[in-house]
């Protein structure tokens, strides 16, 4: 069963119409109505084509957390051979919001970072909702260390509300180990590429998508706070969500027109979710280009570009 | 819904914990008050004479409380003196997202500028303390709380240049609600540039000193706040990544008395020292002193400890005069470009 956004309720209407003829089809035997369901598909895949042709930021945040987008799981199922997951900061504690190991990206051993949202109650919280306290961040850390001596490239995939806003993560300096962990993809000597899959929420996002270059999926946001965070502060109402989403400039169009991203990565038409196999397989190949052009890089030039590019950021606008 | 409530918790660059406060804050006079105005002590409700305030630093004599100070007169309180060269920085593109919400952020920083007479939220000075060359950036929380934005940004890599080209050490007093959520994105991008500033410093070989101030919070945290090689806290002082009505809303509890204060952070290790205002002067140069290799002060009176409630008199008396400094021979012996 498709769980439907409410814009899209033009297509489940449709999509509805449908079922209830197919219904009827298998029902009484001689009622033809296949060129009737042929129309309607046809009708409901223009609805779908509208509707996604003209996503305002806020229905872009809802589609990028839609409950079936594709999560991180699934990309390192579809991209990585031989996934081997490490565990634990060796300091305090395992932390699966954020998963980090080693496997094979089309033959080439690669070091992945991936914030794991879950999909059920079960795996939610086991990956605390993708909110990594500072023990996942600190992990990090130690998987791009380890990458950095067998000088193999690091692939993040971010998708994140934030970092967890708790007593025990302040506890043990939530923000100390965002900032170690950003320090961290700044002085990588090995490429590094970022893809924001789904949401890329604020410190806990950038903390591993400082990386030479960053990929957006098209229906995918970035930014600094939740919109509905800003509506709280800014608006004193959270229910104006929709009007920070849209202030605050979080869509994969808007970011590179800042240039604050390399490039987007297109979904299929009415979100990643209709077609998880065709953007994970899209989301390789760009994958794939990047760490192929960033491989003639020296080390030294890795970390001077990766600087540089970050320090470029805000520069030309005007 | 445990989810909603959890996503909803999340905003990790906050200003919330502290700009609610403002309206009590905003009630305490600023340094261009009439002289005969007594303050009131935020924690006991004692008064106090401005200027005898004024004489401590701005610390209540008593409870030393440490009330928050602007950039110019932490400034005035740091350098030998009291002067300094101002750094200046690059220009940054004005409301590049054009920007509304309740109000124009173009209108907000016109007033922030008008109110502060700064250009933004950080103001970058070079000068000498206890006669240790140093180049500090200041963050003024008066400026739209601190807010780190393209500006700010622009002012810790100018400031982490003008350490590496002076040689010199850096250090950074953080005030700061976060993130500045009008600039949106670049606003978060600033967290790596930052970041950029502060390896120029450590690769430079040249020590890199944070002083905690009340509040820090936010996106500041998580970036150069939290990378010194030393940090030092102000007593008393809010810092924490998540803001206490963030986390209150989270976990729905109560948060434990002395929740990220300095204090509370020193006994988990995220901070060296909390040091009282008085003592930031001696603490940071003799810190500097052994970091850069620079002989320990002339008169080793001026190095003692002051007392919890050191007086004017005291503290002036420890103030040097503006003698020539060691580290202009240190720093043309050195003479190399990083």
């Amino acid at each position: 069963m498709r769980t439907f956004l409410d814009f899209e309720k033009p297509v489940a209407d449709l999509m509805g119409q449908i079922q209830e003829l197919r219904r009827l089809q298998n029902g009484e035997d001689g009622v033809s109505v296949s060129d009737e369901i042929a129309t309607l598909e046809e009708k409901a895949r223009e609805a779908l084509k509208v509707a996604y042709s003209r996503l305002t930021p806020w229905q872009k945040t809802q589609v990028a957390r839609h409950p079936d987008r594709p999560h991180a799981v699934h990309y390192i199922a579809g991209l990585i051979d031989e996934f081997t997951p490490l565990a634990g900061d060796r300091k305090f504690s395992e932390d699966q919001a954020l998963i980090a190991g080693f496997g094979r990206f089309k033959g080439q051993p690669v070091a992945v970072l991936a914030q794991e949202k879950g999909a059920d109650t079960q795996t939610r919280l086991q990956h605390n909702f993708g909110m990594a306290r500072p023990e996942g961040y600190r992990k990090a850390v130690r998987i791009m260390e380890l990458a950095q001596r067998f000088k193999l490239p690091v692939i993040s995939l971010v998708d994140t509300a934030g970092a967890y806003p708790g007593v025990n993560a302040e506890e043990r300096g939530q923000a100390e180990a965002i900032a170690r962990s950003t320090e961290a993809c700044l002085n990588l000597r090995v490429p590094n590429v970022a893809i924001v899959l789904g949401e890329g929420g604020s410190g806990g996002a950038i903390a591993i998508a400082t990386a030479n270059r960053v990929f957006m999926l098209e229906h995918a946001v970035y930014s600094v706070i939740s919109p509905e965070g800003a509506a709280s502060i800014l608006w004193r109402d959270s229910t104006r969500a929709q009007d920070a989403a849209t202030a605050m400039k979080i869509t994969a169009a808007d970011l590179q027109g800042l240039k604050v991203i390399d490039g987007i990565i297109p979904e299929p038409l009415g979100g990643a979710h209709r077609a998880p196999d065709e953007v994970i397989a899209r989301t390789g190949d760009v994958i794939e280009r990047t760490l192929s052009e960033l491989s003639v890089l020296s080390p030294e030039d890795l970390v001077r570009s990766r600087r540089q590019k970050f320090l470029d950021i805000g520069r030309t606008l005007s | 819904m445990a989810e909603e409530d959890a996503s909803k918790g999340s905003l990790s660059l906050n200003w919330i914990s502290n700009v609610v406060r403002p309206k009590i804050r905003g009630f305490w006079p600023k340094r261009d008050v009439p002289e005969n105005l007594w303050v009131k002590n935020p924690e006991t409700g004692e008064m106090v004479f401005h200027q005898e305030l004024e004489a401590n630093q701005f610390v209540f004599p008593g409870s030393g409380f440490h009330q928050r100070i602007d950039a110019r007169t932490r400034l005035r309180l740091l350098f030998d003196n009291a002067t300094w060269e101002n750094i200046t920085f690059r220009g940054v593109a004005t409301d590049p997202l054009k920007f509304r919400d309740e109000r124009r952020y173009t209108d907000r920083l016109k007033a922030a500028k008008a109110k502060t007479g700064h250009e933004d939220a950080i103001t970058v000075g070079a000068g000498t303390v206890e006669g240790v060359e140093i180049v500090a950036a200041v963050q003024d929380f008066d400026f739209m709380g601190g807010s780190l934005g393209m500006a700010a940004g622009e002012a810790i890599v100018a400031a982490a240049e003008a350490a590496v080209e002076r040689h010199r050490p850096l250090i950074l007093f953080a005030a700061s609600g976060g993130a500045r959520m009008q600039e949106g994105i670049l606003s978060l991008m600033q967290l790596p540039r930052t970041t950029v500033a502060v390896e120029m410093v450590k690769e430079a070989g040249l020590p890199y000193i944070v002083v905690l101030t009340n509040p820090t919070t936010g996106g500041v945290t998580a970036s150069y706040a939290m990378l010194g090689d030393v940090h030092i806290a102000e007593p008393g002082a809010l810092i924490g990544f998540a803001g206490p009505r963030v986390i209150e809303q989270t976990i729905r509890e109560k948060l434990p008395e002395g929740f990220q204060r300095a204090e509370y952070l020193k006994d988990h290790g995220m901070v060296d020292m909390v040091v009282h205002r008085h003592d930031l002067r001696p603490t940071l140069a003799r810190l500097c002193r052994m970091f850069m290799k620079l002989p320990a002060a002339a008169a080793p009176a001026t190095e003692e400890e002051a007392p919890e409630e050191a007086t004017v008199a005291e503290a002036k008396r420890k103030k040097p005069a503006g003698v020539p400094t060691v580290l202009d021979d240190a720093a043309a012996a050195a003479g190399k470009t990083p």
